[in-house]
């Protein structure tokens, strides 16, 4: 049992970023450092996704001499070993969604840029006040 | 996958976490996370998942800390906290 609690490391760091970044987004009054702190939890995620494909003593995901030869020998040699190869599904999924973190990225400046040009200030606070005092 | 470079680099990525959202100047912030995702890179590479780390470098830490750094300098640079 304690093995496998440590022997699983990646996950402990993947939960406490997420933790860093869900207590950024939620307790900084900063509307610049609540972005900062979506960016980390994003990349927590991806780290989870990432973990998942590891495998003790595999290689990069990319086949050697892949177009050579010709015929049922060619065949035989393309019968690939998998545990020699990270698992290359999580990869594919994650190139999206780091992708998709950039765009949400680049949305959520533009809000708070305009937040800025109409109150004057990035702090929470003061632009729930200005909004109360009408 | 090696052992002590991989705790290396998830402490640096913890490090760099924890000091992106504690520093006041919010340029130093954005400055500390492209040195998170720089990290996260590398994290990647040596978990062999090279396609998702120069995607990495190139879109989250280069044009991610670009666009940042614009908005800093459009609006104001100080945090209260």
């Amino acid at each position: 049992m304690f093995e496998f609690i440590v022997s699983h490391y990646n996950y402990w760091m993947y939960i406490a970023l997420m933790m860093v970044g869900f207590y950024a987004m939620m307790a900084k009054r900063n509307l610049v450092k609540k972005i900062i702190g979506m960016n980390i939890f994003q990349s927590a995620i991806i780290l989870f996704y990432i973990s998942t494909s590891v495998k003790r003593g595999a290689t990069v995901p990319i086949l050697e001499h892949a177009h050579e030869g010709h015929g049922a020998v060619a065949h035989a040699a393309h019968a690939v070993d998998v545990m020699q190869y990270a698992n290359p599904l999580p990869h594919v999924l994650m190139l999206t969604a780091i992708v998709v973190m950039v765009a949400t990225l680049g949305v959520a400046l533009a809000v708070a840029i305009m937040i800025y040009k109409r109150y004057h200030t990035l702090e929470e606070d003061e632009i729930m006040m200005s909004i109360r005092r009408g | 996958m090696i052992l002590p470079l991989d705790l290396i680099l998830l402490l640096f990525v913890f490090i760099c976490a924890i000091a992106a959202i504690t520093v006041r100047d919010l340029l130093s912030a954005v400055v500390i996370l492209g040195a998170y995702s720089f990290f996260m890179c590398l994290l990647w590479t040596q978990m062999a998942a090279v396609d998702v780390a120069f995607t990495e470098a190139s879109v989250s830490a280069g044009i991610g800390t670009v666009l940042m750094i614009g908005a800093v300098s459009k609006t104001k640079r100080r945090s209260k906290d």
